[in-house]
């Protein structure tokens, strides 16, 4: 039985417009334009536990909004989500408890506080058995070298010092799921290899499920043996890294392949030869 | 960690990053103090002006005044979250993460930013109540206490719920919400004086739609031990700030509608 | 005149950016009606309930016009720093203004202007409308936003509300300035507020209090923001108190402004010595 089913999920948004000069801006006094944006049409896959998932595709994609229904913060027009048995949009409390979420350059923590002020209420927040906290904390403190940042406040750290902080408060609570939206995204080089290291001591010495975005290809390739490629809202491809870069060969027989494609243009090849450019 | 607990958590994170601008919080809170006091100024000037209104005295309306500003800086104190919530939340996303954490959004944005500058009106109430007390050479006997207490809780209800309805509008136009500030700042300013003194259609308003009168008017009358110009029976001023409660309850029905709004439409 | 071009580009983008605002423009209007509605009621109230011996120097037609008139026309007055100078200080870019071939206070005065008049101007209308017409319509005669009684006072008016928009400017850029050398906009912009709501009689007409503090009330620089042009709409000041009120407006815009430029000269001049 998979920890995550994503069946078919539809979500549309609306846009309202604004119109430019002077004329415009009256016009806008009396009534505005809206337009209507596409977000997912048809998106289906499952994740068994303890799977690494790399979820990539241009910008206005689904990406993002995938991640929220996945984590309970937004409902579907259309479509079946299940993630341990619960549907999160449904079940929030309950789901989000088992859950942890982090979104690149953005943090979670109290900016004027100590990291580790914002720990202790993060785990009064999600009430998490002080024994097992402070387990769980020293655990993360030391994988993730936090020791001398503890007592910072957090307006105080870099972004790759916040970002480990940040991935740090996200499993303070021992969730079985991560979610990863663009975490390498904005980090110099030893902030992402730190990142990517850590996440994959996480799922394979752990068992924690990880489910990852990000437009950086040496992420995936670092990470994910099984990558998802999503455009104007359905699945293009559901596979290895392999079997793309063997599918984008396929399509282009008469090129002289000497040095194996960069993944970067593996990625946007595969992207323009399904029409998937940025919405 | 039941929610009071967290509360108290909460309030005490809040107060150690305000703390960080120990120059600021103490600004801040002289700000509100004068800003409110300025209020009594008017008061007094019409007082000194005109002499008297129609039977009421200036220490009836510092109790008016001083009982109202108390509640609503408490409210005030305990509802930041809800009154930026467009701006600090919506807007910038955060409303998310709030969303991903296992406690009711209520709880996460009272606790959110309980800023202690609010005290300076809450200072400036019972400054106006030490006024109206002189004034008056007012007793406050064991029940008389009692009551004030009641107007306000009934008015934190109140004005709490107000705030909330500001946010949950918030979900739909995160433009302007000078429109709420009508209702709570105007709400304020209008149960300064006694309600017999405004136009009927105001005071069914102030009575039936936004029951400030409710939390000010009338138990201050049973406070004052007056009775009401207008005919409203006695045993109505108890009850009344009853009016508070109810209000909130409602005000937490439209904050159901606007999250769930919010959670079919993203962001 | 190419001298004023900039001036007046700087004034009509600023405008044009404000219309947008659509649901602000209802919610402050509504803003403003209740907070009249409201003070009007208390004033009547008093009035009423007064023996003829207090004998205040306006009657409660004009008080209640002079309300109207001042939220309608609140945005005119010297809230707080323009929010593009806080904006500026916060970013870093104060001294691009520098840069432009422009006189830096004359620019950010325009600039302050277009923002006070731009926000007005549509509360102004609805305001007229619902309280001068509407409210005249409904049977509210005295209570009502009144016209000025003749022409002559029309006229002065127009003079007082120009020169209430440039003393007003004024007091802006002192707010301006110090946001820049404070690099703190919220403490400066609220700094002036208590005094500017009493002093100018925003809180309460200047002729309401008592009768010993008059003299001292009216001629105060803040008078002329909203006492003043309110009182000269109504006839309350006609002839000579009139002239007098234009002059002192004029006198105290022109002292504020000189202050302004010599303050502004200097801590520009010690921005370029420390880099901006």
């Amino acid at each position: 039985m998979p920890q995550i089913i994503v069946e078919r999920l539809a979500k549309s948004y609306f846009v309202s417009e604004r119109q430019a000069g002077a004329l415009g801006a009256l016009k806008g006094l009396i009534r505005r334009r809206r337009r209507r944006i596409d977000a997912l049409a048809d998106v289906s896959f499952s994740l068994e536990r303890g799977e690494l998932l790399g979820f990539i595709g241009p910008n206005g994609a689904g990406k993002s909004t995938t991640i929220k229904i996945l984590s309970g913060i937004l409902r579907p027009d259309a479509g079946r989500v299940e993630v341990d048995g619960l549907v999160p949009y449904e079940d929030r409390i309950r789901h989000v408890a088992r859950i942890g979420v982090v979104f690149g350059q953005r943090t979670q923590l109290w900016w004027d506080l100590p990291v580790i002020d914002g720990f202790d209420l993060l785990r009064d927040i999600y009430r998490v058995d002080r024994a097992q906290y402070a387990r769980s904390r020293d655990e993360l403190v030391a994988m993730l070298r936090l020791d001398r940042l503890l007592d910072q406040p957090v307006r105080q750290l870099s972004l790759g010092q916040r970002m480990r902080a940040e991935i740090a408060a996200a499993l303070l609570h021992s969730p079985s799921i991560l979610f990863l939206d663009e975490p390498t995204i904005g980090l110099d080089a030893p902030s992402k290899l730190a990142v990517r290291e850590f996440v994959k001591r996480l799922n394979r010495e752990r068992g924690v499920t990880v489910l990852l975005t990000t437009h950086d290809m040496h992420d995936i390739d670092a990470l994910a043996e099984r990558v998802i490629v999503i455009g104007h809202g359905r699945v293009l491809a559901d596979g290895t890294f392999d079997s793309l870069r063997a599918q984008i060969a396929a399509e282009n027989p008469d090129e002289i392949d000497e040095s194996p494609l960069a993944i970067e243009e593996v990625i946007a090849r595969f992207y323009h030869l399904h029409g998937a450019t940025e919405a | 960690m039941n929610a009071i607990r967290l509360l108290i958590r909460y309030g005490s994170a809040s107060i150690r990053a305000q703390m960080q601008y120990p120059f600021n919080a103490i600004m801040l809170g002289i700000g509100q103090f004068t800003a409110t006091m300025i209020d009594m100024i008017a008061i007094w000037a019409l007082f000194a002006r005109f002499g008297a209104l129609d039977g009421w005295r200036l220490g009836d309306i510092a109790m008016f005044f001083g009982l109202v500003s108390v509640s609503f800086s408490i409210a005030d104190f305990l509802s930041r979250g809800f009154d930026v919530l467009g701006a600090e939340f919506i807007k910038t996303g955060q409303l998310d993460r709030l969303l991903l954490r296992p406690r009711t959004m209520t709880l996460q944005l009272v606790g959110n930013d309980m800023r202690l500058s609010r005290f300076g009106r809450t200072a400036q109430g019972l400054l106006v109540l030490a006024i109206g007390t002189v004034n008056l050479h007012f007793d406050w006997t064991i029940a008389k206490v009692a009551i004030a207490l009641w107007t306000l809780a009934g008015g934190v209800a109140l004005f709490f719920g107000l705030m909330v309805i500001q946010g949950a509008i918030s979900f739909w136009t995160v433009e302007s919400l000078e429109a709420m500030n009508v209702l709570t700042y105007g709400g304020v300013q209008a149960a300064q004086f006694p309600l017999s003194i405004y136009a009927r259609w105001f005071r069914t308003f102030l009575i039936f739609v936004v029951p400030i009168g409710c939390v000010a008017y009338f138990p201050v009358l049973a406070l004052l031990g007056k009775p009401d110009p207008l005919g409203t029976p006695a045993w109505f001023f108890l009850v009344s700030p009853l009016a508070g409660f109810a209000f909130l309850g409602v005000s937490f029905v439209a904050w159901g509608l606007g999250l769930g709004k919010y959670t079919s439409t993203g962001s | 005149m190419e001298i004023a071009r900039p001036y007046v580009a700087a004034f009509s983008a600023r405008f044009l950016l404000m219309l947008q605002y659509r649901a602000a423009a209802i919610a402050g209007f509504l803003t403003q009606c209740w907070w009249g509605a409201i003070k009007i009621m208390v004033y009547a109230a008093f009035y009423r309930a007064s023996s003829p011996s207090t004998h205040p120097a306006m009657t409660l037609a004009q008080v209640a016009t002079y309300t109207w008139l001042n939220q309608g026309l609140l945005a005119l007055m010297p809230w707080g720093c323009d929010p593009e100078v806080a904006l500026a200080m916060r970013t870093g870019v104060v001294m691009y203004d520098r840069l432009r071939p422009v006189d830096a206070y004359a620019y950010w005065y325009a600039r302050a202007a277009a923002f006070m008049t731009s926000r007005a101007l549509p509360r102004a209308i609805l305001m007229v409308l619902v309280t001068g017409v509407g409210m005249r319509l409904l049977g509210f005669r005295e209570l009502s936003w009144a016209p000025p009684p003749n022409a002559a006072q029309s006229a002065l008016f127009v003079l007082s509300l120009v020169l209430m928009v440039s003393l007003s400017s004024a007091f802006m850029m002192l707010l301006n300035i110090g946001v820049v050398v404070t690099l703190n906009d919220r403490w400066v912009s609220q700094s002036m507020n208590p005094l500017l709501v009493v002093l100018s009689g925003s809180l309460v007409p200047l002729a309401l209090y008592p009768d010993w503090a008059q003299r001292a009330l009216f001629v105060q620089p803040f008078a002329g923001v909203v006492d003043i042009p309110f009182r000269i709409y109504s006839g309350n000041l006609a002839g000579v108190p009139a002239y007098q009120g234009l002059a002192l407006q004029l006198f105290w815009t022109v002292v504020l402004v000189l202050v302004g430029r010599m303050w502004m000269e200097h801590v520009m001049r010690r921005l370029e010595v420390q880099g901006g």
